[in-house]
This record gives C-alpha cells, sequence and structure tokens, in this order.
C-alpha cells in the first residue's frame, strides 16, 4: 500500500489540492521558506532545539487522560482526551508557533506578523515572538476583537501590536487578506507566521509537521496505557491543524478511524455555518486550492460559528484530499451541540473546554454510547475554554434549559 | 496580430508610452461603469485593464478594494462583466480590453467557459493576480491556446534568476509593479524604474508597462520617458468614490485621463 503520509508532490499538491496560488512579489520567498524549511528539517541541531522548547517551554508532552466519567456518561468506548489545553499559552497553536520562530531565527528574519480569528493563535504568536524578542503585529478582525477581548488584552501585554481589520465581517478571512497584504509590503523583513495548515506551499506542510507531535505523542501514550493503537480520533477542524497534527501519524492505520468535526454554525442547511466541507466546493483562496464557502460567481461567503477559531471559509488543503479520497470522514456540529458539550465537559470532568474544542466533544457524545467498551476513542482537547467566557455567559442562561 | 501587439507597435511608431487605465468593472454601478469604459478610449486611454470583482482581493490597497466592495454590493459579477466587454465592443475593435483580478471567480465559472466567453466578447488579455507561473496549466497556457494574451506581474522581488520563469509564457506586454506592496501605495524611485527596465529589456522584448503608486500627470509623464506603458489605477478610482452623482463618477475618471493622456504626450517632446 502506498502511504498517505507522503504528501504533498514538489509542487505543494495533495491530489488536487494546496499549491503556490499567490502575488508574484510574495513567490521567491515562499521558495526561500520553503527550501530553509528543507534544510531545517535534516538539521539535527534545529530538531534538538525545537524538542527542548517543547519540553521546557510549552510543557510537553501533553497528557492522554483517560475521562473515566466522561466514558460512564456514554456508556461506551473508552474516551480519552490529548490535553493540548495544557500547554503553554493554552492551546495547540504553540506548537506551531515555537517551530516556526525557530525558523524565523534561522532565516534573521525581525518582524513576526500573523492572523488570528479566536486570538489563541495571535496569544501564541506574541508569546514566542517575546521569548525571541522580536517586533510582532497581529491582525485581527473586529468582529472577533469584540469577542475575544481578554486575548486582545494578552497579546498587548507580550508587547505585540493588535492591528484591528474592519474589512468584510471582520473575522479571520478578513485578517488573512490584511496579513497578506502587510507581507507583500515588508517583505525583506518579516516572517508570516501562519497558524493553520492553509495558505501557499510550504505553510500547510509545515504547520502540520510541527502539530504531528500530538499524534505522535498520542500513539506512544496509547501503547503505553493500552498497549495497542486507537480506534478512532475525533478533532474539530477550522483551517485544521489540531486535527491535522493528531490525525497525521496514523493516516496509514487503516484501522483507526478518522473523524474530523467541522462548525455547522446554526445549522448547514440555513448557509450560516462554517463547515467548507460539508457545505461548501473547490475554489482557490489564500495561496491554495481547497473547498471553500463561495456563491455561485465565485464570491467567498463568510462563515459563521460560535467559536471564532473555527469562523473561517476554508479548510487545509491535506483535509481537502482526506475528504476527496474518503480516508478521513468529516461530519459537523452545531453552535448549540457544542455549548451543551461544553457544559457536560465542565461538569463531568472540571475541564473547561474551547468552544472549538467543544465541537470534537458533541461528536464524541453522539457516536460513544453506541460502540463497544473495549473501542479506544481519542478526542483533542485542543484549546482550554477560558477564552470563551464572554461568549459562554451570553448563551448561559438559554442553555441551561437544554441540559 | 493581437489588439494589444498592433496597439503597441503603433505606439512605438509614434514615440509615445501607452496609458494604460485601471477600473473595476460595476464600479459603483453597471451603467456608470460601462459610461465610463465607452468614454476611456476618447479620454486617451491607449489599454484598459478592466476589474473583474472580488470579495477577497488580497494584493490590492484601500482604493481598489472599496471599489470590489461598491462593484459587488451592486451586483457586479463575472458574467457581466464578460456583458459590459461585450457592449463595449459594439463600437471599438481596437482598443485592447484585458480583465484583471483573482482566480477564483473564473475557476467557480469553469476555465473551458470563461475562455470562450472572454474570446466572443473581445477580450485580448488576462491579468490575473493570484496565478504564479507555477500553475500555468491552471489558466494561462489555455488562454493562450484561445488566443488570449496572459500578461505577467514582475515585481522588485523578481530576481535575475526567478525572470526567465515568469516571463516564459508571457505575452501582450510586461506589467511591472515598481514597488513591493498593494496598489495605490507609495511609488517607486525614477532610478529605481530606470534600472528595472533596464534588467527587464535583458530577459525580453515585449512592451514593459510600469504601475504601482502613479497619480499625476507629471509622474506619468516621468514614467513614459523610461516605459513603453504606464499603469494608473487606484487615482481613476479615488474619482469614483468621491463622486455625488453618476455624472460626476463618469467626468471625473474621464477628466483625469485627459490630463494623464496629456501628460504622456508631452512626455518625450
Amino acid at each position: 500500500m502506498t502511504s498517505l503520509r507522503n504528501g504533498p508532490d514538489a509542487k505543494g499538491l495533495f491530489g488536487h489540492f494546496g499549491g503556490q496560488y499567490v502575488a508574484e512579489t510574495l513567490m521567491p520567498l515562499i521558495h526561500e521558506l520553503a527550501a530553509e524549511y528543507e534544510k531545517a528539517k535534516q538539521d539535527p541541531e534545529f530538531a534538538k532545539e525545537l524538542a527542548y522548547f517543547q519540553r521546557d517551554y510549552v510543557g510537553r508532552p501533553s497528557p492522554l487522560y483517560f475521562a473515566e466519567r466522561l466514558t460512564e456518561h456514554c456508556g461506551g468506548a473508552k474516551i480519552y482526551l490529548k490535553r493540548e489545553e495544557l500547554n503553554h499559552t493554552g492551546a495547540h497553536k504553540i506548537n506551531n508557533c515555537i517551530g516556526q520562530i525557530l525558523l524565523a531565527k534561522r532565516m534573521g528574519k525581525q518582524r513576526i506578523i500573523a492572523e488570528t480569528g479566536a486570538g489563541m493563535h495571535g496569544v501564541a504568536t506574541a508569546t514566542v515572538a517575546a521569548r525571541f524578542g522580536m517586533q510582532c503585529v497581529i491582525y485581527m478582525g473586529t468582529t472577533d476583537i469584540d469577542r475575544q477581548q481578554a486575548n486582545v488584552f494578552r497579546m498587548k501585554l507580550l508587547g505585540a501590536e493588535v492591528i484591528p481589520v474592519t474589512a468584510g465581517t471582520g473575522t479571520l478571512k478578513d485578517a488573512m487578506n490584511e496579513a497578506l497584504r502587510d507581507w507583500v509590503t515588508n517583505v525583506h523583513n518579516t516572517f508570516y507566521l501562519i497558524g493553520t495548515v492553509a495558505g501557499p506551499h510550504p505553510y500547510p506542510a509545515m504547520v502540520r509537521d510541527f502539530q504531528a507531535v500530538i499524534g505522535k505523542e498520542t500513539r506512544d501514550q496509547l501503547h503505553a496505557q493500552e498497549g495497542r493503537l486507537p480506534d478512532s480520533l475525533v478533532a474539530c477542524i477550522g483551517g485544521g491543524s489540531n486535527a491535522m497534527g493528531l490525525f497525521h501519524p496514523f493516516l496509514d492505520e487503516q484501522s483507526v478511524k478518522i473523524i474530523g468535526v467541522e462548525a455547522a454554525g446554526h445549522g448547514i442547511e440555513t448557509g450560516q455555518h462554517a463547515a467548507s466541507l460539508n457545505g461548501g466546493v473547490p475554489g482557490v483562496l489564500h495561496g491554495n486550492r481547497t473547498f471553500l464557502l463561495q456563491n455561485e460567481d465565485g464570491q467567498i461567503i463568510d462563515a459563521h460559528s460560535i467559536s471564532a477559531g473555527l469562523d473561517y471559509p476554508g479548510i487545509g488543503p491535506e483535509h481537502a484530499w482526506l475528504h476527496d479520497i474518503g480516508r478521513v470522514e468529516y461530519t459537523s456540529i452545531t453552535d448549540k451541540e457544542a455549548l451543551a458539550a461544553f457544559h457536560q465537559c465542565c461538569r463531568l470532568e472540571g475541564i473547561i473546554p474551547a468552544l472549538e474544542s467543544s465541537h470534537a466533544l458533541a461528536e464524541v457524545f453522539k457516536r460513544a454510547p453506541g460502540l463497544p467498551k473495549d473501542h479506544l476513542m481519542v478526542v483533542n482537547l485542543s484549546g482550554r475554554g477560558d477564552k470563551d467566557m464572554q461568549t459562554v455567559m451570553h448563551h448561559f442562561d438559554e442553555q441551561e434549559e437544554h441540559i | 496580430m493581437s489588439r494589444l501587439q498592433t496597439r503597441f507597435d503603433e505606439l512605438k511608431q509614434q514615440n509615445r508610452a501607452a496609458l494604460v487605465t485601471f477600473i473595476t468593472a460595476g464600479d459603483p454601478d453597471y451603467a456608470t461603469s460601462l459610461a465610463i469604459l465607452k468614454g476611456l478610449p476618447a479620454a486617451g486611454a491607449d489599454v484598459i485593464e478592466l476589474g473583474m470583482p472580488f470579495t477577497d482581493p488580497m494584493a490590492d490597497g484601500p482604493a481598489i478594494q472599496l471599489a470590489n466592495i461598491r462593484a459587488l454590493a451592486a451586483k457586479q459579477d463575472l458574467a457581466k462583466t464578460l456583458r459590459m466587454v461585450r457592449e463595449f465592443r459594439q463600437d471599438n475593435g481596437t482598443t485592447p480590453i484585458v480583465l484583471m483580478g483573482y482566480f477564483n471567480p473564473i475557476h467557480k465559472m469553469g476555465v473551458e467557459r470563461f475562455l470562450a466567453e472572454a474570446v466572443d466578447a473581445g477580450v485580448d488579455g488576462l491579468i490575473v493576480v493570484d496565478l504564479p507561473p507555477e500553475h500555468n496549466e491552471d489558466l494561462c497556457d489555455p488562454a493562450q491556446a484561445a488566443g488570449i494574451d496572459f500578461i505577467r506581474l514582475t515585481t522588485p522581488t523578481t530576481d535575475d534568476k526567478r525572470l526567465p520563469t515568469v516571463l516564459n509564457g508571457s505575452s501582450g506586454f510586461v506589467y511591472y509593479v515598481s514597488v513591493a506592496g498593494v496598489t495605490g501605495a507609495g511609488s517607486a524611485t525614477l532610478e529605481h524604474v530606470e534600472e528595472a527596465v533596464a534588467r527587464l529589456r535583458r530577459h525580453t522584448d515585449l512592451p514593459v508597462a510600469i504601475g504601482f503608486g502613479i497619480r499625476t500627470p507629471e509622474q506619468a509623464a516621468a514614467i513614459a520617458k523610461r516605459a513603453d506603458g504606464v499603469v494608473v489605477g487606484s487615482a481613476l478610482i479615488d474619482k469614483i468614490a468621491s463622486a455625488e452623482s453618476s455624472e460626476q463618477a463618469v467626468e471625473g475618471v474621464l477628466g483625469l485621463c485627459r490630463e494623464l493622456s496629456e501628460g504622456l504626450r508631452s512626455a518625450r517632446g
């Protein structure tokens, strides 16, 4: 059997998805970045430095925790939580940031820019920029700034400049447009630290590689605890970096069922959602060919999700490919279902999950009860919910009636 | 011979540079935009770049972003943009029209259908910002096979090693983006432009047009001494943005176009 883990090809393509669809000004930089990343991958010193920061700065490995009460509650599959929310800065985002900032340092770049939705990637970027003494500029949509004020303040505390983006609906896609505009203007000294497995090649592969530590650890930890591979993996997907990080090391294990959970917002049928695979068609945006939410004229439609981190009209190209070939099952969870799962997790396990991760948990609540007790299910608890207090408080009364 | 080649040949004989004007199709609405388009040749435009509106114009500055938003709000789409070209061609058979924009709307319509309709409408060239030569097979190759020129952007970051890759498959003219940045941003020095044109001429016989940050007749004249074409976009679009009526928008754009054209015609004395 050919491996599913060899992509992308030399042109940055996963099947028909991915590529390098950017303005000419950026092409030389992207080629340089790809070459530099290839060199870094072969360099034992880079690996050593990365391992050091993962362990002593990020706090890896993150635990693989047997969620006993969740398991009892569901009455089926044995549920494990991969505790990415325990990382420094509270989410998986830092895994990628620490890798890219080490690369930026190698390339002699002094200025870091990034886009952020929920603010978790912005906080993680501001964190590593502070640690390495680099200038940091974060682009964030005004809608997201309103619903994630605590994270905006955290970024400022860490010394970053947060630039509000009013264009479009003021969410992640608009922030990414503005970051790309900054990048073409400041090519000489700026490193664009993309937060997910999207964008032009080499970003989707590079971010995946830095996040794959999640799946690698899971494999070893589950082997130590259960002596075997998991039967299923579940993770939420906006751009798809926490999911790709968990999934990638298992892609060639045909016995492992893999489930990606998109945000259905108010419901796919309402058109107000962020489910690019379940509700979109292929197109080209932000440097890659992938599934996009778009109208008949190819204009991009704004995504909707209660969780700012999933509020993006596209998805990483490797996910688009895995969907196309049927290796991963992509499903979706509504705002309401995610909120219910959020509350359940708080009360059953004493863990406040991010609203993003709550989408994955909601899928677990649907599936686990129908599975045998020896079925091992791993859920990526990609972030903690402290940042979501404002949003949840707003919905709390309504939600109380449902549980 | 293509309309673009014919036009640049004529201008070479007249010893003057081409005035290349950019407007966004459907900005601020279809009727006004069509009136501007039809008036541009008489106001001195030698080549017309017509922007295809897109929700996410990543390489454009504020002026053209807003033009895209206005056009989309007025329900402009790719089919209507092609219809505008068709209507323009009813009484103009010589001024080249180059459609400029981003790939996704074309991708959504389907490359084959888009090219068939573009040829039929009388489109001469395409500039697609997010299609570098690495993706020639997506649109550049089939466009040229259909007889439509594919105009490439070259930039200050396109070094000598990369230039042949970028120019390979270019046709019509070469568009030199004189500053690394978005449209409407600050302008380059004349020394930089001179060097860049000289460098491009070592690699290609195609006419070289300079764009980004050119706003006044004086700037246009200075560039016209050094290049085969001068592209003006954001400055024209600002006239639409500040107009209080459709008539003002038309007269604002055409008035500036006439001034720019005067500047160009006097440039090489």
